[in-house]
């Protein structure tokens, strides 16, 4: 470095770097000193930081990754984040507990504290499905109007959480099952395509009137017992009234054939077994008050 | 900027020696010594420190009564209930657009000052500046003026030497400590703070702040001081694009001053300037410059070389102001041999800001003024946007969030009309139709209820109007919320 010669611009008198812009030529600047200290303080920094806290993730053969002399775990905070909360909640939990549920939903405070517990319980477990507010989909209940498969009223709902809906392992859950008519070959398709027609009429939409009258005795023998002589529906065992304008699987010609051909029977799980019995207090006032409670 | 300024001054370049070629790829800081520097600018900068720090130290220790329940203190940002408090001023999180209009406020004001008088944030008011010249006062108690200090450091170590920096220390970290203490007591009643803070049952955020402010204040305002401005600081890369050359800045007047040089009694002031370059303004400045090289970026424009010029023009018997606040066209026109132009305040600049500050100072006192203590917030469920009940109506869900600014319970009813033939419940109360209904609100604070719409499918109307009013004084909040039903 000694022998190269160095390129000093006339006007300031400062070292350039050598670099050429047309024409223009960088100053050779020197940083302030202080700014090299801090930047000397960062790698002790990285170096301490690595000694003490979780720094290099799993390499191949290594297992698991540094955990640093301090043994810190986000992981593990969370945890214990959440249990001192659940700690804190105990009091407001009990008063949850010790009160009936018509009594949550008009108690102003207990109102307030079960509707926000409710909704966070409902985002992290129930929306999945549901839908955000209880919007429903295709296959799952809309929970925010008034028709309701099984029981609309908070006890209701509350055994509905409890218990699931079909839930192979909770012999309270709620059951019933329509049989696949078509795969099961019980009954034909044209017998299926004519039922379709039926189920139009009951529920007022545009249909083959003569297909709808041919299986008007089929619908008596097979559906009445469940959806009713009116096809009215039946809540007790939650048969789906079809006159109303809702449907869970689709109301248009194709869905209805599908559902009588297959039978489609959605599933929830008992959320007895999952969360604490606050917490199915809070949610069944919270989808009580969604909009279609009774 | 360095070309134009380098042209139009015949000083410039040729003042110091060249400086040698750096070796080094990092620069040590070289110390500067500021001197005292006595005169009005200086004085000015005293009752300034005195007033801002003043400001700051005693504020959060005012009290105010406000009623039952209500902080006292006249200036809190309480975090925990979400309110801050200034005065007779409170600010909801629902008024957090004061806040912003005190923000934008303050920012014209300080467009408008800095075309007017350039710098003058930089020079007195900032507090890096204040807190800085506050610690050279320190320094200056401790170990004297601009020589002796120099002198101190380069002498060898010695048990006064040791003493004077030791005390100059150990004051500079009280005032520190006294600053981030002081910091802390703007987000919690002040005196429970202060007494937790002592006994060990303050906040964990109280000790972590009072601590980082204690050491950004010792190291900012005692090591590292005009590097701040220099290197870390943005505002002087932005104000010099606010400020202008009709803007009264901190100038050398080259015009009266050159060709400066040393001069003899006997000799005489023809064919020569001012400026004898006895480096009084070198010796002053805080940030370390030459503000006879023209306007420079490290210039805070503090004015402390106009008092040290001012001095020794006096002592020699020529007149004051060869540097002081001028602007840039009238130097340039003396400079010329021209008439100086006027000073012009009205600039389409400053009226513009003026005329922006008076607007929006009229704007946020007149929404002061008229500061509800109700207010009622309708907010529509968004999932679902309706539903369609088995009686085929439509149903809409809001959320309606009731303020009560005032320290008592209040009853306030509440009436939903716009579509006809609808109906509604407030969750937990019983209630039909579409009658009035009287809700109960908590005495300070925000209320919450939630509220199912329901009307005929196809009403023609799609608005709801939703109004509260506070049964005793009939003050009255009305919203108006949608209504949405499916497409027809």
């Amino acid at each position: 470095m000694a022998d190269e010669i160095k390129d000093i611009d006339d006007h300031s008198g400062i070292e350039t770097t050598g670099h050429s812009w047309d024409g223009i030529k960088e100053l050779n600047n020197p940083l302030p000193r202080w700014w090299l200290y801090v930047w000397y303080g960062t790698i002790i920094w990285a170096v301490v930081y690595m000694v003490f806290m979780p720094a290099i993730p799993a390499l191949p053969g290594m297992g698991t990754n540094t955990t640093g002399l301090r043994n810190h775990s986000d992981r593990d905070l969370v945890a214990a984040a959440v249990a001192d909360l659940k700690e804190a909640r105990v009091e407001q939990s009990a008063t949850l507990l010790e009160a009936s549920l018509e009594e949550i939903e008009t108690d102003r405070n207990l109102q307030q504290f079960a509707l926000a517990m409710g909704e966070s319980l409902f985002g992290d477990n129930c929306a999945t499905c549901h839908g955000a507010g209880g919007r429903g989909a295709i296959g799952y209940p809309t929970l925010a109007d008034d028709v309701w498969l099984w029981d609309g009223t908070l006890d209701g709902i509350e055994y509905t959480l409890r218990h699931g809906i079909r839930h192979d392992d909770d012999l309270d859950t709620r059951f019933s099952l329509m049989p696949s008519f078509g795969r099961d070959n019980l009954l034909s398709t044209d017998q299926i395509d004519d039922l379709t027609d039926y189920v139009l009429r009951v529920s007022g939409q545009p249909h083959d009137g003569a297909a709808a009258d041919r299986v008007a005795d089929l619908y008596q023998q097979q559906c009445a017992s469940c959806h009713g002589a009116n096809g009215q529906g039946d809540r007790t065992q939650g048969a789906p009234d079809l006159t109303d304008q809702e449907w869970l699987f689709g109301g248009s010609r194709d869905d209805i054939y599908n559902t009588i051909y297959n039978a489609r029977n959605s599933h929830m799980p008992a959320w007895q077994d999952r969360l604490d019995d606050a917490s199915i207090k809070a949610l069944a006032v919270y989808v009580h008050t969604l909009g279609g409670g009774e | 900027m360095g070309q134009t300024t380098l042209n139009i001054h015949p000083g410039a370049g040729s003042g110091g020696p060249t400086p040698p070629p750096h070796k080094d790829l990092y620069a040590k800081r070289e110390q500067i010594y500021p001197k005292l520097a006595h005169g009005k600018f200086r004085l000015v900068k005293w009752v300034v420190m005195a007033v801002t720090l003043g400001v700051y130290y005693l504020l959060p220790w005012i009290r105010w009564e406000r009623g039952e329940g209500i902080p006292n203190q006249a200036v809190l940002a309480d975090f925990e209930s979400e309110k801050f408090y200034f005065f007779f001023i409170e600010i909801w999180p629902q008024d957090i657009h004061f806040l912003a209009g005190l923000l934008i406020l303050a920012a014209l004001v300080l467009f408008l000052v800095t075309s007017l008088l350039g710098r003058v944030w930089c020079g007195y008011t900032c507090p890096q500046t204040v807190w800085t010249d506050l610690y050279i006062w320190v320094e200056r108690a401790f170990e004297g003026d601009r020589a002796a200090r120099m002198r101190l450091d380069k002498a060898r170590w010695s048990f006064s030497k040791f003493l004077r920096k030791f005390g100059k220390h150990v004051v500079w970290l009280v005032i520190a400590f006294w600053t981030g203490g002081a910091f802390i007591l703007y987000w919690h009643d002040a005196p429970t703070v202060a007494q937790g803070w002592f006994t060990g049952e303050a906040p964990l955020s109280a000790y972590w702040f009072a601590g980082l402010l204690t050491l950004t204040t010792y190291f900012l305002a005692g090591w590292m001081r005009e590097q701040v401005c220099t290197y870390m600081c943005p505002w002087p890369r932005i104000q010099a694009a606010l400020t202008d050359e009709h803007a009264l800045n901190v100038t050398y007047r080259y015009d009266r001053g050159e060709p400066r040089g040393p001069k003899r009694k006997s000799e005489s002031w023809d064919d020569r300037g001012d400026c004898i370059d006895c480096d009084q303004c070198v010796q002053v400045c805080p940030v370390g410059i030459d503000i006879r090289n023209g306007p420079q970026l490290e210039c805070i424009h503090c004015a402390l070389c106009v008092d040290a010029c001012d001095q020794m023009m006096t002592k020699i018997g020529r007149p004051t102001g060869l540097i002081a606040y001028d602007t840039d066209v009238a130097v340039a026109a003396r400079a010329a041999h021209q008439t100086p132009p006027k000073y012009r305040i009205l600039r389409s600049r400053t009226v513009l800001y003026t005329l922006l500050i008076g607007a929006i100072g009229v704007l946020m006192v007149w929404g002061l003024a008229t500061k509800a203590t109700i207010e009622a917030n309708v907010l529509k469920d968004r999932s679902p946007p309706f539903v369609q009940l088995s009686t085929s109506d439509i149903q809409n869900g809001y959320t309606l969030k009731l303020v009560n600014k005032l320290a008592e319970p209040r009853q306030m009813e509440i009436s939903i009309t716009g579509i006809e033939g609808l109906s509604y419940t407030v969750i937990g109360i019983e209630h039909e139709g579409a009658a009035p209904l009287e809700l109960p609100v908590e005495p300070y604070g925000v209320d919450r209820y939630r509220i199912l719409v329901s009307a005929p499918a196809g009403a023609p109307q799609r608005q709801l109007t939703i109004s509260v009013r506070d049964v005793d004084t009939q003050e009255t909040d009305t919203n108006r919320a949608s209504f949405r039903g499916p497409n027809r």
